[in-house]
């Protein structure tokens, strides 16, 4: 188990449920408003050289994969007053882009984000499969299930804010392999996971 | 989100008031009918009695297992996994806290992480997850010095008739819900985020009455029996004879669970008579009271003597080999049935998935079995068809995760 990583977090706070940022627990992500379960605040976490969180960061995975590309996903929330724009991700084990899904001439097909990924002031961005999400472009060493990646985001005006999630065994998102990822109007063809 | 909590409460506080309005009745069906005429602009109370068992929850952090002396769930699925050759203790704690996750989440009704179908995750029927570990699993993480003595394999008994489908197991998953809906999304969760660390060795589905059918009743088997009358009283007698009251941190607050997959031949019983059914077991059929006795809690009286000068409870009957007197050496049975699907000429395929908690297996569970082995009427139409044994280890606290006393 990566505790090296575990242990950047800063806020022992934010650790109320640890695995917290492992799993960035608490809030639910997917759309559960009609459930009577009250869900905890979500959790924010920051590198050593942040000084504060500049987003929520909530349920963020990341796809495991052996090699190749794999993706990372999550609920981005912008509690603030104003907006904010994601400009770039970046971790250890791969280059990165920021990617979106989008139809063209009747097909999904994976394009890079122009303009980075705005999140409305007191509002929620998801990065999920078939939408956008942070794309890791050649993995170095494997991702490998219940592993624990730390992912730094760097916004429009310069702030960075790290966070960590776990990899998750998942055989959708298929589209993240696509041959041709980022160049716009090429077709996302799936081919299969490692 | 928040407002959405007290609606149900306010909708039960308006049955209440209804049901007490039609003139202090026990709720039951005619009250509830009586409830829903006098309020005609309230939901209809059926709708709200509904509602409150999906989104019924239980807890899942704390020092013990939820699932163990959880009062007892409508359906139940154990799955037996078998750990890939890869999987060492390193890789164990990866995968304990994926399903950890998976767990807190879906047991609270909140879809698991990546869930691919979120919205099955959303009414937990009380849920529960409850993570066993078999003796592999100690041999797996090199950790066998903290194997609890007692978690080996049951040795063979005369009567068994185990298949290798049915038995063994290095991490067991038993998940119960009051919502077979949930049981089955919950099983795919964790069965997915196993797949890169085990492969599926077993899995064995049950049930019970559905939820509130008979509130507080002993569970009945299908040979029509109460089953789990012996069971110790929650308090003291529970604690005493379930959980392990000290030791490591990795010991304390564990229990062990003995998973028998038990073939019930309802042909032959079919064969018996009423008088000779209640013969065998020693007990009444329709309240389960004891041969010698009216209620289904009274004491046997082993020693009275019917006009034909023998006992009126037979000492084969299985009540007789079961009997205990002694809190410490009860077993805490949690059993679901099973009913697979008949042969064409309309032989059954039913019996029991027999779960038994006790804090020390070879102290409470062997003699047990022993002496119903060795004279036991009831095996004349039961069939041990499957046995696994885990330890239950300790709880976790909040964003913990299940192991980590042991694998941490």
């Amino acid at each position: 188990m990566p505790s090296t990583r575990t242990r950047r977090l800063a806020r022992p706070a934010a650790l109320l449920s640890a695995a917290v940022l492992a799993f960035a627990a608490a809030g639910c992500g997917a759309p559960d408003a009609s459930t009577a379960i009250p869900t905890t605040s979500p959790t924010i976490s920051t590198s050593a050289g942040t000084a504060v969180g500049v987003i929520g960061i909530r349920d963020p995975w990341v796809k495991a994969a052996d090699k190749g590309m794999t993706a990372a996903f999550g609920t981005l929330v912008n509690d603030g007053d104003t907006d904010v724009t994601l400009t770039g991700a970046s971790t250890e084990v791969s280059p990165m882009e920021l990617h979106e899904m989008t139809t063209q001439d009747g097909k999904m097909v994976m394009q890079a984000k122009q303009g980075g990924i705005v999140i409305k002031a007191k509002s929620e961005h998801v990065l999920q499969p078939g939408g956008d999400h942070l794309m890791l472009m050649d993995l170095r060493q494997p991702v490998t299930a219940g592993d624990e990646l730390t992912f730094t985001l760097t916004f429009a005006d310069g702030r960075t804010q790290s966070f960590t999630a776990v990899a998750k065994p998942f055989t959708g998102a298929q589209e993240s392999y696509a041959p041709g990822h980022g160049m716009p109007g090429m077709s996302a063809s799936p081919s299969p996971a490692p | 989100m928040t407002e959405a909590i007290p609606r149900p409460v306010s909708r039960r506080g308006l049955l209440t008031g209804g049901v007490l309005a039609t003139g202090g009745a026990l709720a039951g069906a005619a009250a509830v009918t009586a409830a829903r005429a006098d309020r005609p602009a309230v939901r209809p109370p059926e709708a709200t009695l509904a509602a409150e068992v999906g989104t019924a929850v239980e807890p899942f952090y704390g020092p013990r297992q939820a699932g163990v002396a959880t009062e007892p769930q409508a359906h139940a699925a154990f799955v037996a996994l078998t750990l890939k050759p890869g999987t060492d203790r390193a890789a164990l704690g990866r995968m304990l806290r994926l399903l950890t996750d998976d767990a807190a989440r879906l047991t609270q009704g909140r879809p698991a992480l990546a869930d691919t179908e979120p919205e099955l995750g959303l009414l937990p029927a009380r849920l529960t997850v409850t993570f066993g570990f078999g003796p592999g699993l100690y041999r797996a993480a090199d950790l066998d010095d903290r194997r609890p003595a007692s978690v080996a394999d049951v040795p063979p008994f005369r009567i068994d008739r185990l298949q290798p489908r049915w038995s063994g197991g290095d991490l067991l998953l038993q998940i119960c819900a009051d919502d077979p809906l949930t049981v089955a999304h919950t099983q795919r969760v964790l069965v997915k985020d196993s797949r890169p660390f085990a492969t599926v060795r077993w899995v064995q589905q049950g049930f019970r009455r559905a939820a509130g059918a008979e509130p507080g009743r002993t569970q009945r088997n299908l040979f029509g029996q109460l089953d789990g009358t012996a069971n110790p009283k929650p308090g003291g007698p529970l604690e005493t004879a379930v959980w392990v009251p000290d030791g490591p941190d990795w010991l304390r607050d564990s229990t062990t669970l003995v998973v028998r997959r038990v073939s019930m031949n309802l042909e032959t019983w079919d064969l018996l008579g009423r008088t000779d059914r209640e013969l065998a077991v020693g007990r009444r059929l329709d309240t389960g009271a004891p041969l010698t006795g009216t209620d289904e809690h009274d004491e046997p009286d082993f020693a009275a003597l019917g006009p034909d000068g023998l006992t009126v409870i037979p000492d084969f009957s299985h009540v007789t080999r079961a009997h205990v007197t002694d809190d410490r050496l009860r077993l805490l049975r949690r059993p679901y049935n099973y009913d697979g699907i008949p042969t064409a000429n309309g032989t059954a395929d039913s019996g029991l998935i027999f779960a038994s908690y006790q804090a020390d297996i070879a102290q409470q569970f062997l003699p047990i079995q022993r002496r119903l082995a060795e004279r036991d009427l009831l095996n004349e139409w039961t069939t041990p068809i499957g046995s696994a044994v885990f330890a239950i280890p300790p709880g976790c606290p909040a964003g913990g995760w299940v192991g980590q006393q042991l694998l941490g």
